[in-house]
């Protein structure tokens, strides 16, 4: 007689076809577990998390935005970017001090500086970002200055100080938009370790997408052509980095795919495409050219819960732990006689 | 730098000039008889908050598991299935449907409120803890053993064990929790063990997702990150941890890690010798994934039954590949940004 299995995948689980209605090509898994409940612990993170994965990208898309608008002379694009980056990563400090369980110890952050925490390089990043992109948004106000006395210095010297700043925030912008990718990726959690190789595009293409969205609400037609091509190019990063994770990773696609993850990255799909196509078609229509900045906003934002929604489904459910593992030990390579970042892939 | 991967000793990796022996725990499972004398020990040598008086339907284990007030956790395992002596203690019992698949589904439904984040959620599918099932009465405590009487629907039960086990940070080598701590708070003992400084712990909670044994959790009072010490005080007062010293059958044993790797091989060649085949080593090879465990455990099935992760890897091993991918897609911002800007009109 075989014995029967002391936890495994119940009959809950009709394979191929969810309620979300795709087609998976994944059988249904057959694994053991301790009463069903999950290996893992899931992030213990709130909204303020995925929230501020979205901020920090459009803190960091804006302050590239506003470094070629201000190296080509387009200068109302370039006030509202440097608005929007100071904005946005005024924001993002505020989500990251409120998630912490002792909020009142955050400047433990800077204790240390540690290569192997994807944490405490954001935090360093952040920390050369936020005072570059402030004095880059201060220097827009030299204008209400006092022509005379010390105003009138700081009225002379805040556009060129505003410029290194702005550049400077620009330098480190890349860095804070996809550290965040690194440090989801850098977990136990199956479904976003497995996606290390696309998420850092999926960030980087949403906050290119983000900073142009924000810049064509913000600025006339006549000074968002950049933005457009702009905005083509982060939203095709962003929806084809997706698009692998939420088909390339086998059994571990599955969180992106179903469920409420699963609804949101088909919004973000919808509304960024949406974006894409209307930043082009809106090139003289100011309107057009708005609910096209709005939809780029808002399909990084879902894009950002969706993935980490995914991810905190695949640490919650046994299956995405036990069964990658066990078809890993059944193809006879275990994690430790696998070579550096390789025989880790597709293991669904 | 200390190394992300691979076999080695700890505490010299971690800069310690001439540290002791490392130290960790072999919690043998085929001696522990469920009492659970090392939670409670656990809990009163280290001031643990209760996690209330819960009833979980899950066999007998109403811990549920670790969290930040639960650093042993006993686990139980109903099986219906004979012991590897299946022969003469189980000889006329019973034979056919155990109850065992019910009470799963039960337990899988419950979670318990343990005072920690994510604590003790209910399995997110629980028929997933049993073949197909309908949920009934568990019927415990009884006065009859489970297994030996016949249901009275007429439904007959087999043969039936028990696995219990005490579940305990594993103090790995290459530590993950360690690794992505932003703040320095959990750093590396001279006894090589992995311990939470709980007056720098800012409860950024980014250990819980990166440890890939589910072990590490957050204190919902104080808002903290807490797990086993491996009684770091205890230790540099050459004492035994509280659980070892608890533990009244040596299913929890505790010394020098080459020692007890040693001992275990022993124990698990003496079980196979007498017919215990299934009895196997878990977390002992300092080849595998995160580079052994300082506190690894003799299992009797494999490892997922005890909620274990059949092949754990540390995350940190692909960091470095993670970090130049993340280049190149910074790198690529710019020049988008920049072909954006430079070319065309305005």
């Amino acid at each position: 007689m075989t014995a029967p299995r002391a936890g495994r995948s119940g009959d809950g689980r009709k394979g191929g076809h969810r309620p979300g209605g795709e087609e998976l090509a994944v059988p249904p898994a057959e694994f053991r577990s301790y009463y069903g409940r999950a290996v893992l612990k899931a992030p213990v993170w709130k909204y303020d998390i995925p929230a501020y994965l979205f901020t920090g990208g459009l803190a960091a898309g804006s302050s590239l935005v506003a470094a070629g608008a201000d190296l080509t002379g387009r200068s109302v694009l370039r006030r509202a970017a440097r608005a929007a980056s100071l904005g946005a990563v005024g924001v993002s400090t505020y989500f990251l001090i409120n998630d912490l369980g002792r909020p009142e110890r955050f400047y433990n952050m800077l204790r240390v500086a540690k290569p192997t925490s994807p944490m405490s390089m954001g935090s360093w990043i952040l920390a050369a970002f936020g005072p570059a992109a402030g004095i880059a948004a201060v220097a827009e106000l030299a204008g209400a200055l006092p022509h005379r006395g010390v105003l009138g210095l700081a009225r002379r010297l805040l556009p060129t100080a505003g410029r290194a700043a702005g550049l400077a925030a620009a330098a480190a912008a890349p860095a804070l938009a996809t550290y965040t990718a690194v440090l989801l990726a850098d977990t136990a959690v199956p479904s976003w370790h497995e996606a290390r190789r696309v998420l850092p595009f999926a960030f980087a293409g949403g906050a290119l997408a983000s900073g142009a969205g924000a810049g064509l609400m913000a600025a006339p037609v006549s000074e968002t052509a950049p933005l457009r091509r702009l905005a083509v190019a982060g939203a095709a990063l962003e929806l084809a980095a997706v698009h692998a994770a939420e088909n390339d990773l086998g059994l571990l696609s599955e969180p992106y795919q179903t469920g409420r993850p699963g609804r949101l990255l088909r919004l973000a799909r919808t509304l960024t495409a949406a974006g894409a196509i209307g930043a082009v078609a809106g090139r003289r229509s100011r309107i057009l050219s708005i609910l096209s900045g709005a939809a780029l906003l808002g399909g990084s934002l879902a894009t950002r819960f969706g993935v980490y929604e995914a991810g905190v489904a695949s640490a919650k459910d046994p299956k995405y732990t036990v069964v990658p593992q066990r078809a890993r030990l059944g193809a006879g390579r275990p994690a430790g006689a696998a070579p550096k970042d390789t025989g880790a892939h597709q293991q669904g | 730098m200390s190394s992300f991967y691979g076999p080695l000793d700890p505490a010299p990796d971690a800069g310690y000039a001439d540290p002791p022996p490392r130290k960790g725990f072999f919690t043998d499972t085929s001696v522990c008889i469920g009492c659970k004398a090392c939670e409670v020990a656990c809990k009163e040598w280290n001031a643990i908050p209760a996690d209330g008086y819960n009833l979980l339907g899950q066999s007998y284990d109403n811990t549920g598991g670790l969290t930040a007030n639960s650093w042993r956790a006993v686990e139980f395992i109903e099986q219906p299935l004979a012991s590897g002596q299946r022969s003469a203690p189980f000889a006329g019992a019973p034979t056919g449907p155990s109850a065992s698949a019910t009470s799963a589904v039960l337990a899988a439904r419950t979670g318990q409120d343990t005072g920690t984040e994510p604590g003790i959620e209910p399995a997110p599918d629980p028929t997933a803890a049993a073949p197909a099932a309908e949920p009934q009465f568990l019927g415990m405590p009884g006065i009859d053993l489970p297994g030996r009487i016949d249901d009275p629907d007429g439904v007959r039960r087999t043969d039936f064990r028990w696995l219990m086990m005490s579940n305990v940070c594993k103090h790995c080598t290459h530590a993950a929790c360690l690794d992505v701590c932003p703040t320095g708070s959990l750093f590396r003992t001279e006894f090589g063990t992995v311990v939470v400084q709980e007056d720098i712990c800012n409860g950024c909670g980014y250990c819980i997702p990166a440890c890939p044994y589910g072990v590490i959790d957050r204190r919902e009072e104080d808002g903290r990150a807490w797990k086993c010490t491996l009684c770091y005080d205890r230790l540099g007062a050459g004492q035994t941890p509280a659980c070892a010293q608890a533990c009244p059958t040596q299913s929890i044993q505790y010394g020098d890690l080459d020692e007890l790797r040693v001992r275990a091989q022993e124990r698990v060649d003496r079980l196979h010798e007498v017919g215990v085949g299934e009895a196997r080593l878990y977390g002992h090879d300092p080849e595998d994934g995160v580079g052994g465990d300082g506190a690894f455990f003799l299992l009797l099935d494999e490892p997922e039954v005890y909620g274990l992760p059949p092949d754990p890897v540390v995350t940190t091993r692909d960091l470095p590949s993670m970090w130049k991918t993340a280049g190149v897609a910074a790198a690529g911002m710019v020049a988008l940004v920049a072909a954006a800007f430079v070319r065309g009109p305005r």
